[in-house]
């Protein structure tokens, strides 16, 4: 078996730039500016954040739907970031996305089954005959009947439609899945459903998995190393337990404070700690701690130096100058 | 305005909506009564079709006619009967005496006119205030959701806000004539989990400032867990358990329930190393058009025995004010 780990090296996504016609620049926006991790193959790693924390980005230029600014996405021993045309092409078969809207991200007007048979057909990937079966196959595997096939898009209901986006993804057997909030549009007990259903896929595929979610109880569910960012930055890593049991960065804990769970009650939810409001545009970043500005502990030093993502402890990396 | 304290602000009974759809008569609605009293949150639950919403837009007089329509029951707030009015008097009542909030608020927000002058439409339609009366109200309400520099907000347009502020902009333009009863339906889902908590705050606050009722609609039992006094769980149309929000969520009594509050990973401070798989509601939501004669869930229940298939549990009571519709209602180890 060969390496079929995601190795991110100091990823940068930057949006905009260059020169206008009208006099002066336009700005630039830093989406994704600086990130690094390493998906050990078979496991899930998630991404958490707000929106416009640069989640979605990070996921695209992994995907390479959107252009790399700087930095290297290398899976196995395929340095995915350096790919061009027809390489890339036939290295898409080794990673592959679901998407978080399953209603616009299935093409109305094709049935189900060539959909999922679509991704084998441009890549070239077997015979006619062999294709048609492996769509079948994908079909129980995904827990849909195979007849099903033949149904349009509409026809079926949303947590069937990730069903399909899930065989879709599946068919060419990658090594890599990226999930985009694939469980944010479906209702709780359709969620339940798709989550089991791709843990149960990744142990018979040994499927990795880089997962975004904006939503904590399922991430702590279903990662096994879990980044959060803020403002295209990663700000805390650790595994599951650890970040939950003891996170560090101030971002992290409000984050966590703000999650309500069944097990709060009215009365105990006014003594904790809230965030004001809304994160600082990524256009014209502080060259400081981006989080300063929303932080209850910042300090003159947050608000001149850049905080360095350190590891402090075995596996858990922290970017905040009071974590240790 | 003076309130009987015996009488509930908001009271629906057998309240019976039908749609008429090419596959047949549905019946969104089947007999759902609830009551909220003045100052108090309500929260309904359930996934989506279960009529959580078309409860909501029954109450505001808004049930698309043709095809819907409101077959049985009554409506009333404040002792004071609204099925049946005209378009009219609906009119006076909507956004004067019950505000709404929707779930999406760059949809719902008109983008070609201003916030300010969107929250001051209101007060000049219900309150015959002068323009410039109105819109001092609306930049007061701006500055009572906590929008900073509410004067020069107002003037922006919705497009200009993030999705925090343009909810709070909602919620001011629905608070703007102080109504007594506030509808929110699904406030926080299109918003994250840190805006999800300031909003939640912010309509604790407003509540036990003013004094209104609020009608919460959510699919998440963690917002019912903070927000509301009382819940009422939904299934296909019908109120399966009903209840004050500390016993239904302690002791569910309906399976659907149980599912519900089992089927979400819930965040908990302190993970175990295994992972166990999530416990599932296996199958979905039936098509109303043809329920049959037993009870809706039970083709989805684990605990469904023979009656299930064949008579309609009603809404009992099953402990002190807890309600539910269960032929084996019971507690589970939950």
């Amino acid at each position: 078996m060969s390496n079929k780990n995601l190795v991110v090296s100091d990823l940068k996504v930057h949006f905009g730039g260059g020169k206008k016609i009208l006099p002066g620049k336009k700005p630039t926006v830093h989406a994704v500016d600086g990130v690094s991790f390493t998906i050990p193959a078979g496991k899930t790693f998630g991404v958490v954040g707000e929106s416009g924390s640069g989640k979605t980005t990070t996921a695209l230029a992994i995907m390479r739907l959107v252009d790399i600014t700087a930095g290297t996405v290398t899976l196995g021993d395929t340095e995915i970031s350096a790919l061009e045309k027809d390489e890339l092409r036939a290295a898409r078969s080794r990673f592959q996305i679901i998407f978080q809207d399953p209603y616009s991200s299935l093409d109305p007007r094709k049935r189900a089954g060539e959909i999922v048979r679509q991704p084998l057909d441009l890549m070239s990937i077997g015979t006619p005959a062999e294709r048609a079966e492996a769509v079948s196959e994908l079909f129980t595997q995904v827990g849909l009947r195979p007849e099903q096939q033949h149904l349009f898009p509409h026809q079926f209901s949303g947590g069937q439609r990730q069903r399909i986006g899930l065989a879709r993804a599946l068919s060419t057997r990658p090594d890599l899945i990226v999930c985009d909030e694939p469980v944010s549009a479906l209702d709780v007990a359709i969620q339940a459903q798709i989550l089991n259903l791709m843990s149960n896929l990744q142990q018979e595929l040994g499927l990795t998995y880089l997962f975004i979610s904006h939503d904590l109880g399922v991430v702590q569910h279903i990662c096994d190393e879990i980044a959060v960012m803020y403002l295209g930055q990663i700000v805390e890593q650790a595994d599951r337990v650890t970040l939950f049991k003891n996170p560090k960065h101030p971002y992290t804990k409000a984050l966590l404070e703000a999650v309500p769970t069944v097990h709060n009650n009215k009365r105990n939810r006014s003594e904790r700690v809230r965030l004001v409001g809304d994160p600082p545009s990524p256009i014209n970043l502080p060259k400081a701690c981006r989080f300063a500005s929303r932080c209850p502990r910042a300090e003159a030093r947050c608000h001149q130096e850049i905080p360095p993502l350190e590891e402090n402890e075995a596996g858990h990396k922290v970017a905040c100058f009071f974590s240790h | 305005m003076p309130t009987d304290a015996t009488q509930p602000l908001l009271s629906v009974k057998d309240l019976v909506v039908d749609f008429k759809t090419r596959a047949g008569n549905a019946r969104v609605l089947d007999h759902v009564s609830l009551e909220l009293s003045a100052g108090k949150i309500l929260g309904i639950v359930g996934e989506s079709g279960c009529g959580k919403s078309m409860t909501a837009l029954s109450i505001m007089g808004l049930v698309p006619n043709p095809p819907g329509k409101i077959t049985s029951g009554s409506i009333s707030l404040d002792g004071k009967e609204l099925t049946g009015l005209d378009e009219e008097t609906l009119c006076d009542i909507r956004g004067s005496e019950i505000g709404m909030i929707f779930q999406e608020p760059m949809t719902s927000l008109n983008p070609v006119f201003t916030v300010g002058e969107q929250i001051a439409e209101s007060v000049r339609v219900h309150e015959n205030a002068s323009a410039q009366a109105a819109m001092s109200r609306a930049v007061e309400m701006l500055k009572a959701v906590d929008i900073p520099e509410p004067d020069i907000r107002a003037r922006a347009y919705p497009h200009q806000l993030s999705g925090g502020m343009r909810q709070r902009v909602m919620i001011a333009m629905a608070l703007a004539c102080r109504p007594r009863l506030l509808i929110a339906d699904e406030p926080t889902t299109a918003l994250d989990a840190t805006v999800q908590a300031q909003i939640f705050d912010l309509l604790q606050e407003l509540q036990q400032e003013t004094g209104t009722a609020i009608v919460l609609i959510t699919h998440d039992m963690g917002a019912i867990a903070e927000l509301a006094d009382d819940v009422a769980v939904m299934y296909a149309g019908r109120i399966v358990e009903k209840g004050p929000v500390s016993d239904v969520l302690s002791r569910p009594c309906h399976p659907y329930t149980q599912g519900l509050i089992t089927c979400v990973p819930h965040l908990v401070p302190d993970p175990p190393l295994q992972r166990e798989a999530l416990r599932e509601i296996p199958g979905m939501v039936p098509a109303l058009t043809n329920l049959g004669s037993g009870c809706a869930f039970e083709p989805r229940c684990e605990k469904a025995f023979a009656k299930c298939k064949t008579a309609k549990p009603e809404l009992i009571q099953i402990a002190d004010s807890q309600l539910g519709a269960c032929w084996a209602p019971g507690s589970d180890n939950t």
